[in-house]
């Protein structure tokens, strides 16, 4: 659906795109990630046309829309980006007419939207009194008019409420399953876990791109989960056998390189201390784990020494 | 074009929710005319004046009289002592002072030339000027009077017939009413247009709009239009106002007046809309337009003659196109001439427009970086 070759892209002095080359297939629901001034955003509004790319190039293709004339995509950036001091109502009626869309079209697919979209009791309210959770379903719902068959984006749930955030998912998994290719970028790893497919952006690059099933099957460290009677963040820092720990309220999580040998660092460790062990065991990486290993420096190789990203 | 009438229509409802905005549009034009119809007048009357009477004779009181009758001098305050003259007028409680020496009738009755000293305080120029030259034509007229008195038959060897045409009164609103318009109309074209493009940037409203398929010139024109509705709604308010409450002739058509109109206006929006496209959010544009409002306010000839100005400013103010509009709307006002007049400052507008509009359409690109 959207294929980019070495897409660059500079600011003064600062590359917030490098090359990057990416292949959203058709159907995919593709997360991009990565961390604040990744180049997600300068990406993704490369995608949408917004900003001129310095080098490289975008080839968008629509295999299924055969004599669909209605816009190729629809785009939410990150802001949001509708009129406050218009109603629910008269933002969609506007968009809708800037799509080119008669009023009969608007307000039969506005019903659509907004039932599956739950805004259907706030049509006459003024976008600007909406919650954050609302405003974000009523951008989703304005680049939802002209059908599009590729929706983009920029992380859409920022700022919003857990519940609301689980909500506007199931919608963009019903969109997925109704055809919709979707690309979204988000700074929440449980996020990342409901895509298809994941891109991990670090400094400009695309580092990754992989199921999430796949990346976390790939992860080169262990997971350690600690209760202890310990509550001091920073017990564990300094063992040698612990390249990370971090501490959870009750319980530590441990990055190592072999289980077995930390395992039997932990336990002497705490022994030696007389802080009682409450339980010890591996867990699974998430996708946060796995994200933060790859913003880190030193595990970059592991990444690029993977197989190539398809 | 149903993009544009939904532009059109947005921008409506937009305009009728904010209410300050739609207060500023009426009041903007009803302040300005009250206030630069009412409180400025060039022309300096009833000013304070002490008198130092060191004659105190009818010859003195004459003089005296003639200085109040003129209008231009109230005497506030008499006094006995040339000290208490000056310290008046330190303390700015009067303007004037007027002397009268002690020999002075003495110096009439004889027919020698009678001295009288008039102090005039000219740290305001505006004020010294008209008190200045009001003290000197009294003393002319009086002088004159005198001679025919003693010639007996007397005729002045020149007469010197001014007819003031126009505005034979001199009546400051008449020159001033139409000349705001041109400012209401400069402020609403720069300020607020470049302000409501600005907006929606500054609002990321311009990045949604950008992927829709509305063309550039589809937004310019539906953000643009309104505005040129509200700035000939503010010129009708301002002209009613003009001739209700100033009573200034349009002796000109009317007809001719809106339409001569809209090249200024679409030479003041070249303006707004280039702006616009410098400008990063609406506090730079509207630092931007008072950089525009300033130099029109002062070099336009709206408050200072262009005649008075020296060279080098009278060129600059060749590239202010209000300078040009204040020559179209005083011709069409008050000296009711009409378009076969004014094709030199048409052409002017026409040129701006060109000129400014073809930089901003160059410089717009559908792209937010």
């Amino acid at each position: 659906m959207i294929f980019t070759e070495t897409l660059t892209k500079k600011f003064s002095s600062i590359t917030a795109v490098a090359g990057v080359s990416l292949q959203v297939q058709q159907g995919d629901i593709f997360g991009l990630v990565g961390p604040d001034g990744a180049g997600k955003t300068t990406l993704i509004r490369m995608l949408c046309g917004l900003i001129t790319p310095d080098s490289g190039s975008i080839t968008m293709v629509d295999n299924a829309a055969s004599g669909e004339s209605s816009a190729s995509f629809g785009y939410m950036p990150q802001k949001f980006s509708l009129y406050g001091d218009l109603t629910v109502m008269e933002n969609i009626n506007f968009f809708g007419a800037m799509y080119g869309l008669n009023g009969t079209i608007i307000n039969q697919r506005a019903d659509e939207i907004l039932q599956i979209t739950n805004l259907f009791r706030f049509k006459q309210r003024f976008a600007d009194n909406l919650s954050g959770g609302m405003k974000q379903k009523l951008a989703l719902t304005c680049a939802l008019l002209a059908r599009p068959r590729l929706l983009v984006l920029d992380e859409p749930t920022f700022g919003v409420d857990p519940e609301s955030r689980k909500e506007f998912w199931k919608i963009l998994y019903q969109l997925n399953q109704e055809g919709m290719t979707i690309l979204v970028s988000t700074p929440y790893m449980d996020e990342a876990e409901l895509c298809k497919r994941v891109g991990f952006m670090n400094n400009g690059r695309l580092v990754v791109v992989d199921s999430p099933k796949n990346m976390k099957s790939r992860y080169p460290y262990r997971i350690l989960e600690i209760k202890c009677a310990s509550r001091q963040p920073e017990i564990f820092q300094g063992l040698p056998e612990i390249l990370e720990s971090n501490f959870y309220g009750d319980k530590y999580r441990l990055v190592v390189q072999e289980a077995k040998i930390a395992e039997a660092a932990v336990v002497e460790f705490l022994q030696g201390r007389d802080i009682p062990l409450y339980r010890l065991k591996e867990t699974k990486p998430t996708m946060e784990d796995v994200f933060v290993a790859l913003a880190e420096k030193e595990v970059v190789e592991w990444s690029m020494s993977s197989q190539p990203v398809n | 074009m149903s993009r544009i009438l939904a532009v059109l229509y947005k921008e409506f409802l937009q305009m009728k929710r904010d209410k300050l905005t739609i207060g500023l549009i009426f009041m903007l034009p009803l302040v300005q005319l009250l206030l630069f119809g009412y409180a400025i007048q060039t022309e300096v009357k009833h000013i304070p004046t002490v008198v130092f009477d060191q004659s105190l004779s009818p010859e003195s009181r004459e003089i005296t009289r003639a200085f109040t009758a003129s209008g231009y001098f109230d005497v506030v305050a008499a006094t006995g002592n040339y000290q208490q003259v000056t310290q008046l007028i330190d303390r700015g409680t009067v303007k004037v002072g007027i002397i009268f020496p002690p020999d002075y009738a003495k110096q009439v009755r004889s027919g020698d030339t009678a001295a009288i000293q008039v102090l005039v305080d000219a740290t305001d120029s505006m004020v010294s000027n008209s008190a200045i030259a009001t003290a000197n034509s009294i003393g002319l007229l009086k002088s004159q009077q005198v001679l025919a008195e003693k010639v007996g038959q007397f005729k002045a060897p020149y007469d010197i017939r001014v007819r003031p045409w126009y505005n034979p009164d001199g009546i400051t609103a008449y020159y001033m009413v139409p000349a705001i318009l041109g400012i209401i109309v400069t402020m609403t074209m720069v300020m607020m247009t470049s302000m409501g493009i600005v907006r929606e940037r500054e609002r990321g409203t311009l990045e949604q709009l950008m992927v829709t398929p509305i063309k550039s010139y589809e937004l310019m024109i539906g953000k643009i239009i309104p505005y040129i509705a509200l700035g000939y709604l503010q010129i009708t308010v301002a002209l009613l106002v003009g001739a209700i409450v100033f009573d200034v002739p349009i002796r000109g058509s009317l007809l001719e007046l809106y339409l001569l109109t809209l090249f200024f206006i679409t030479a003041s929006l070249g303006i707004g809309v280039l702006i616009s496209n410098i400008a990063k959010n609406q506090m730079q544009a509207m630092q931007m337009s008072f950089f525009i409002l300033l130099p029109s306010i002062l070099l336009s000839g709206f408050m200072f003659p262009r005649e008075a100005m020296p060279v080098f400013i009278k060129a600059l103010s060749n590239i202010i196109p209000l300078t040009f509009y204040l020559t179209i709307i005083r011709g069409i006002v008050l000296k009711g001439i009409g378009f076969a007049y004014l094709v030199p400052q048409v052409t002017a507008l026409l040129v701006f427009t060109v000129i400014l509009m073809g930089i901003s359409i160059m410089r717009f690109k559908k792209k937010i970086a």
